[in-house]
């Protein structure tokens, strides 16, 4: 190795290393800081605290965010096994099935992903004004899976093109019906892109932050994401809680994401092999 | 058999029904109603609006603040195209060289953390890390002996918009690198031992595979960032909610103050229908380059 990328490769190295400080320092700060008392924050905002306070990740718990993370937890699950059911029927759909008018129905579910969801902002809430579903968990459950689901059939139907149809083929022949092919074929066949579609999904539906606001006005169905902002103006004058408070809300989706990042990639990698 | 089942329409839209209902009834007729009440000046809680026709349209296009929420967007679209498709890429290039190619997953994973955190933990920590007196980064510059460039950086109209935007570039800068990485993978590895042979050095291959290879991926990367700029809003409301002064105001944060907090509703409605114009062109712009991109 020539002088030259030595030097190359050490500034790489230092490049890759400060920027992954940068990314997680903050968070460690965030964590660390939860456990400080006022005083020690403001006094000594960088240092280790003086003493852990543990009390202070159970208040926060206790001021709102216990809650909050219930209701986000089940609008979550609800959200994303009504995706996954309804986004791979549709994939299926899509994928497999050669008719008039296929390419049209394609092309509306995929022009779904283009659309911002501030326009339809007003109208949805209205909308969810007129049908009763203002102010429930049902309003946030119904517009995630609709502003969801295109990208999830999107990402499933190009996985499904995939799966040989061979395999199809001769289950219909031995008398499986369109329904038990999805079932027993298409289903246990499409896990990793269904994981990572659940991941996506997950993702998107916990941090959703807009419509969480606008469509919910009762604070005790709030979601984690505005949970925060009132907690916020609830503890402003104690800091500790209030970072414990957020880094309680950041850590669900950091575990969930080292965990499932293999199955993640993975999909993603077969899933968007072209169609 | 096989034929009639799975060439019959019958047959497949009792799986396609269901969601195809959803995204007409939550995502598409929604903005049907939105062109409709942009054309009434009407509250939140009153049932009937005054028809009022267009007259929003010509208040919207009078407005300041209009143009200085275009600017911050476009704004947005261009740092966010430069840090995260630029940067993105050459980031994920080098983690595919073969000497740091083992720590991938170790950087991948650390580099994309911060896109799982939700918006409003990232922000309002963010405010606290902008703080001029207890932030890290007025610390960080004390430490390294630059006091000059000390600042509020959220609390000053002139900083403000550029520290929200860093952000954003923080939070998912490594989202764009794993794309790009995933898109890497599909490239033949046979391409790059023959430039290997042929003497080619690692810039060379870059420019003259990698990105040729990406293209596709660095369209739809760029698209989706340029209309995802145009769609911020969390970020903005969290952080600054379009202050100080209006000068962090995005159209996103614009509706949402028409809306909610003015209770102008016609209003929001025209607004958005301007950002639905905006990003409906961005897609048609996108769809018309994708096609030219396969025909190369």
């Amino acid at each position: 190795m020539t002088a030259m990328q030595k030097i190359y490769r050490a500034a790489i190295w230092l490049w890759f290393a400060a920027y992954a400080l940068c990314i997680l320092y903050p968070l460690f700060w965030l964590a660390m800081n939860g456990f400080k008392s006022n005083r020690n924050f403001f006094l000594d905002p960088w240092g280790l605290p003086d003493k852990w306070l543990w009390k202070n990740y159970v208040s926060a718990w206790d001021a709102g965010v216990g809650q909050y993370f219930l209701n986000s937890a089940f609008v979550t699950v609800v959200s994303v096994l009504l995706v996954l059911v309804l986004g791979s029927m549709a994939a299926y759909g899509l994928s497999r099935f050669r008719f008039r008018g296929a390419n049209l129905l394609l092309l509306i579910v995929v022009s779904g992903l283009m659309l911002a969801p501030q326009v339809s902002l007003i109208s949805l809430y209205k909308m969810l004004q007129m049908i009763g579903l203002y102010n429930t968990r049902w309003a946030l459950i119904v517009t995630y899976v609709a502003f969801q689901l295109p990208f999830s059939i999107f990402l499933m139907r190009s996985y499904f093109l995939s799966i040989p149809r061979e395999l199809e083929e001769s289950a219909t022949i031995d008398g499986c019906s369109t329904w038990q092919v999805y079932w027993h074929i298409i289903l246990p066949m499409g896990k990793p892109i269904l994981a990572s579609a659940a991941l996506l999904t997950g993702m998107n539906v916990w941090n959703e932050f807009m419509f969480a606001m606008v469509f919910i006005e009762d604070s005790a169905l709030r979601t984690i994401p505005v949970g925060l902002m009132n907690l916020r103006s609830q503890l402003n004058t104690d800091f500790g809680v209030q970072l414990a408070g957020l880094a309680i809300s950041a850590i669900p989706m950091i575990v969930m994401f080292i965990l499932f990042q293999k199955q993640f990639v993975r999909g993603m990698m077969a899933g968007s092999v072209k169609g | 058999m096989l034929k009639s089942s799975f060439h019959n329409a019958r047959s497949a839209l009792p799986f396609i029904l269901p969601a195809l209902l959803l995204i007409v009834l939550f995502v598409f007729l929604p903005i049907l109603f939105n062109l409709y009440y942009s054309m009434f000046r009407w509250s939140a809680f009153e049932r009937n609006g005054v028809f009022v026709g267009l007259d929003y349209y010509v208040k919207l296009f009078q407005d300041p603040i209009f143009y200085t929420a275009l600017k911050n967007n476009s704004l947005y679209a261009v740092i966010s195209l430069l840090f995260q498709v630029g940067g993105g890429l050459v980031i994920a290039a080098i983690l595919e060289e073969k000497v740091i190619r083992r720590w991938q997953p170790l950087f991948r994973t650390v580099f994309f953390l911060p896109a799982v955190i939700s918006i409003s933990v990232v922000g309002l920590m963010w405010q606290l890390l902008y703080n001029p007196e207890i932030g890290l980064i007025n610390g960080a510059l004390k430490a390294i002996g630059q006091t000059q460039w000390m600042h509020s950086w959220l609390g000053d109209s002139k900083t403000a918009i550029y520290a929200v935007v860093a952000v954003s570039q923080w939070q998912y800068t490594g989202y764009m690198t794993m794309l790009f990485l995933i898109a890497m993978h599909k490239i033949p590895g046979e391409l790059y031992e023959a430039a290997m042979i042929d003497g080619a050095n690692r810039l060379r291959t870059f420019f003259h595979i990698t990105i040729p290879q990406l293209r596709e991926m660095i369209l739809v990367g760029s698209m989706i960032t340029v209309i995802g700029a145009f769609k911020v809003f969390d970020e903005v409301y969290v952080m600054t909610f379009g202050g100080p002064g209006r000068s962090t105001e995005v159209l996103g944060t614009m509706l949402y103050r028409a809306a909610f907090r003015n209770d102008e509703m016609g209003y929001a409605s025209t607004i958005g229908t301007a950002i639905f114009v905006i990003t409906l062109g961005l897609s048609l712009l996108q769809m018309r380059l994708a096609k030219t991109g396969q025909e190369v």
